[in-house]
């Protein structure tokens, strides 16, 4: 009688675990399904083509200008310095503390690094308006401060810690033989560093880049507050549009979403660029996904 | 039947989440006095949505008025003149407060949900063209500053003034500042895509206080001593006229416009007191005290 009622809370706690688990599939499958269910009525009201290859996000004028392009630009001008910066420094950070660093330091640093994750977003674009932007204003002699190049210091920040996380883990997966077995055959600690265990790590290491690059697309506060959100494309070259300002995806979304009436073609212009961004969001995560799978696999032979 | 079990739990979750979505287009949490019995102990709430220009006044406005009536709760929330509008129309606010008056459409939409909007004129306001305090121009016509915000004119020099771009800042379109601005002064020409927008008015405040070649719009009661208001010609041949209240109350500053309150039919109950209130002379000193100007002196 006893054992069937431990079996019956056995039970019992396996199906919530599995409700949850189903509810997890059901709620991201709905937040698709209401994101295309109010964005796409958008192409009943204005043409696919203005939105996909419209110059400008005009949302009061008449009549209103819906372009994805500028805030696209925008999204991947960011990200791309975001990882221009935060690629070499997030890696090289996770190298330092898995191989280099004296163990004291490296847990140090590791908690460290972790600690830089936890700053809030808000908090991060507040630093970089009030203080980092008039920095970088000066130094580089621009009209205004808020540029994109602001933006990508600041979400490279953001990205580090996951970047730097996710590919010290990787390293860590690497099996110790590797390193035995290089040393052995008279390699130097660099070499065996540079070619044998950042290679074996390698899809790890791109695991890590990617969501640590899916973070800095996806967020929204920093880039608000620091990137001007004047919808420009790049018609004087791309360090021109670095220095000047950009709208982004989110930013657009973030600034606009509770203001809009229901319904009108600006709200479903918003959700359109939601599903833009969502299946941006999708595509750095399953290549993330997919390498964190390959480095199990190369982990296990 | 373990199957059925976790489905059974999976509806009831679903339904949840359905209802959830379904409560949140109710009216919020305001529980107005029915008919004409406001009792003076009687508790209600009061719920002001809107114009970010109006944000501020409209706190300190609950603020005192709290003072007097304690038993009126009045909550304020900015989010753009527009959202206000709309918010008055699906019934989730009391009052919405708007930098603008209402649009056609806006008109159109309200006979469609059986409301009758109310406007209340509550306070009168100087758009003010702010420019860096080093920046030495002296005086912008209409013209100008519609060449500025159409991206016709990039450089100070061709205003007059000194060789430095030209940074221009606005607001998000949700704005009602931002929609006076493109009907009054871009005679609803586009904005030029180089426009910075700021999601909040002391955010254009703050980058014109740190780029040497800003410029932007805001209320009066936002000109502080980091920006500095630049006095505004009618047209070539008009005296250059700073904004004030004193300027607006006789007419002859040319960006001077009304701050509005709305209310979905007469004002009845705690929003006819509360709006009484600041049409009085308390509610005015308020309206004088951040620097906005009072309806009538």
């Amino acid at each position: 009688m006893n054992r069937q009622r431990l079996r019956l809370g056995e039970r019992a706690i396996e199906s919530a675990i599995f409700a949850g688990g189903v509810a997890a599939i059901v709620i991201v499958g709905l937040i698709m399904f209401f994101l295309f269910r109010e964005g796409l009525p958008l192409f009943g009201n204005t043409s696919a083509a203005g939105f996909f290859f419209g110059k400008k996000w005009q949302p009061s004028s008449e009549p209103p200008q819906f372009g994805l392009l500028p805030n696209l630009w925008g999204s991947f001008l960011v990200t791309l310095g975001a990882a221009v910066i935060a690629v070499p420094l997030g890696v090289g950070t996770a190298v330092y503390i898995r191989y280099i660093a004296p163990r004291r330091l490296a847990g140090f640093l590791k908690g460290f690094v972790e600690l830089m994750g936890a700053v809030p977003s808000v908090a991060v674009g507040f630093v970089g308006a009030v203080a980092l932007s008039p920095l970088i204003k000066d130094f580089l002699h621009l009209d205004t401060g808020k540029s994109a190049i602001v933006g990508s210091v600041l979400l490279a920040f953001l990205a580090i810690p996951t970047i730097t996380t996710i590919a010290e883990d990787a390293m860590s997966m690497v099996p110790k033989e590797y390193f035995q077995g290089s040393v052995a055959l008279g390699a130097t600690y660099w070499q065996t560093i540079y070619r044998v265990l950042i290679p074996a790590a390698r899809p790890g290491i791109v695991a890590a880049i990617m969501l640590g690059l899916g973070r800095a697309i996806g967020e929204t506060m920093v880039v608000i507050m620091v990137t001007g959100n004047a919808g420009l494309l790049p018609d004087h070259g791309v360090w021109h549009a670095f220095t000047h300002s950009v709208r982004t995806i989110t930013g657009t979304i973030g600034a606009e979403a509770l203001e809009v009436a229901q319904g009108e073609p600006h709200y479903q212009a918003l959700f359109m660029l939601g599903v833009v961004l969502l299946l941006i969001t999708v595509a750095f995560n399953s290549l993330a996904v997919t390498a964190l799978g390959r480095t199990r696999r190369t982990a296990r032979t | 039947m373990k199957k059925i079990w976790i489905l059974g739990l999976a509806a009831s979750l679903l339904t949840s989440m359905v209802a959830c979505t379904g409560s949140s287009e109710a009216p919020s949490g305001s529980d107005k006095p029915s008919g004409g019995t406001s009792g003076a102990a009687e508790k209600s709430s009061l719920t002001v949505k809107g114009s970010d220009t109006m944000v501020q006044l409209a706190q300190v406005w609950a603020e005192e008025f709290k003072k007097v009536h304690p038993e009126i709760d009045v909550q304020v929330t900015g989010g753009g003149s527009t959202t206000g509008i709309a918010a008055l129309l699906n019934k989730s606010t009391d009052i919405a407060s708007a930098s603008r008056a209402l649009k056609a459409e806006e008109a159109n939409k309200a006979k469609e949900a059986g409301i009758e909007p109310k406007e209340h004129t509550v306070a009168q306001d100087a758009l003010s063209i702010v420019v860096n305090p080093t920046n030495p121009i002296k005086e912008l016509t209409l013209a100008q500053l519609k060449d500025i915000y159409t991206g016709k004119v990039k450089n100070w020099k061709d205003l007059g003034g000194a060789d430095m771009a030209i940074v221009a800042n606005g607001r998000e379109s949700s704005s009602g500042t931002y929609g006076f601005f493109l009907e009054h002064v871009l005679n609803k020409e586009p904005f030029a895509t180089e426009v910075l927008t700021s999601p909040a008015t002391n955010q254009i405040v703050e980058n014109v206080a740190q780029d040497k070649g800003g410029v932007g719009y805001v209320g009066l009661g936002y000109v502080n001593d980091k920006v500095r208001a630049v006095p505004i010609k009618k047209d070539a041949a008009s005296p250059a006229v700073h904004g004030d209240a004193k300027t607006v109350l006789d007419g002859s500053y040319s960006l001077a416009r009304p701050l509005f309150v709305y209310t979905a039919g007469e004002a009845t109950g705690a929003a006819k007191t509360f709006i009484d209130w600041i049409l009085g002379a308390d509610g005015q000193a308020v309206v004088e005290k951040l620097g906005f100007v009072p309806v009538k002196k």
